[in-house]
């Protein structure tokens, strides 16, 4: 029931990935980047629900947390043009 | 069975929404729609899939009594989910101003009413 669902999102993630290596302009791949990293919570979630493991949705929450972070850091380096 | 069919409509919600957000990131033409498609619809259809597991797992808790570990299961995922809303939004925030702090004009822009804000 879940595992379809897992492939459908790995799908989606291949398709951002295309617009993360394009993107003309580094906000452009930031944008890609964050995207991404929602869709592999998302899936990560699934696949707990689909192996029946609680260990990949704590892999989850603490991805969901470090990716905030990396995001935010990112966004503070193209504002700056630098450190 | 009313459950599964709740399960699949949310599913396929879910699906529909992130796969629109994957195929606007290749229609919008700058980073400002692109950052609308890319963060609303991903964060819409991110709920809904995790409704779906935690309603699946919410009946088998019910199905095999109270002291089973899928407990655990639907309170993390539930965390999972508030992780989710709270970070999602900010960031897509952060990422907004620093575009246009870094200069960067929204396609066929006439008007830029921000241009005189001081960083």
């Amino acid at each position: 029931m879940w595992l379809p669902v897992a492939i459908f999102l790995a799908v989606c993630i291949a398709i951002i990935l295309v617009r993360l290596f394009l993107g003309p302009t580094p906000p452009d791949r930031l944008v890609g980047l964050d995207t991404l990293n929602t869709l592999v919570i998302v899936s990560m979630v699934i696949l707990g629900a689909s192996f029946n493991e609680v260990i990949y949705i704590d892999v989850a929450i603490v991805y969901a947390l470090l990716s905030f972070v990396t995001t935010l850091f990112i966004a503070k380096y193209i504002e700056k043009g630098g450190f | 069975m009313i459950l599964n069919i709740i399960i699949y409509i949310f599913i396929a919600i879910g699906c529909f929404f992130n796969m629109m957000a994957a195929l606007g990131l290749h229609r919008f033409p700058d980073v400002y729609t692109r950052l609308h498609a890319g963060t609303k619809c991903t964060t819409f259809g991110s709920i809904f899939l995790i409704l779906a597991v935690v309603i699946q797992s919410i009946s088998a808790w019910v199905a095999e009594g109270l002291s089973s570990p899928q407990s655990i299961l639907t309170l993390h995922a539930l965390i999972a989910l508030v992780a989710i809303l709270l970070t999602n939004p900010t960031s897509a925030h952060a990422i907004g101003r620093a575009a246009h702090r870094s200069g960067i004009k929204p396609a066929r822009a006439v008007v830029d009413d921000l241009e005189k804000e001081k960083p």
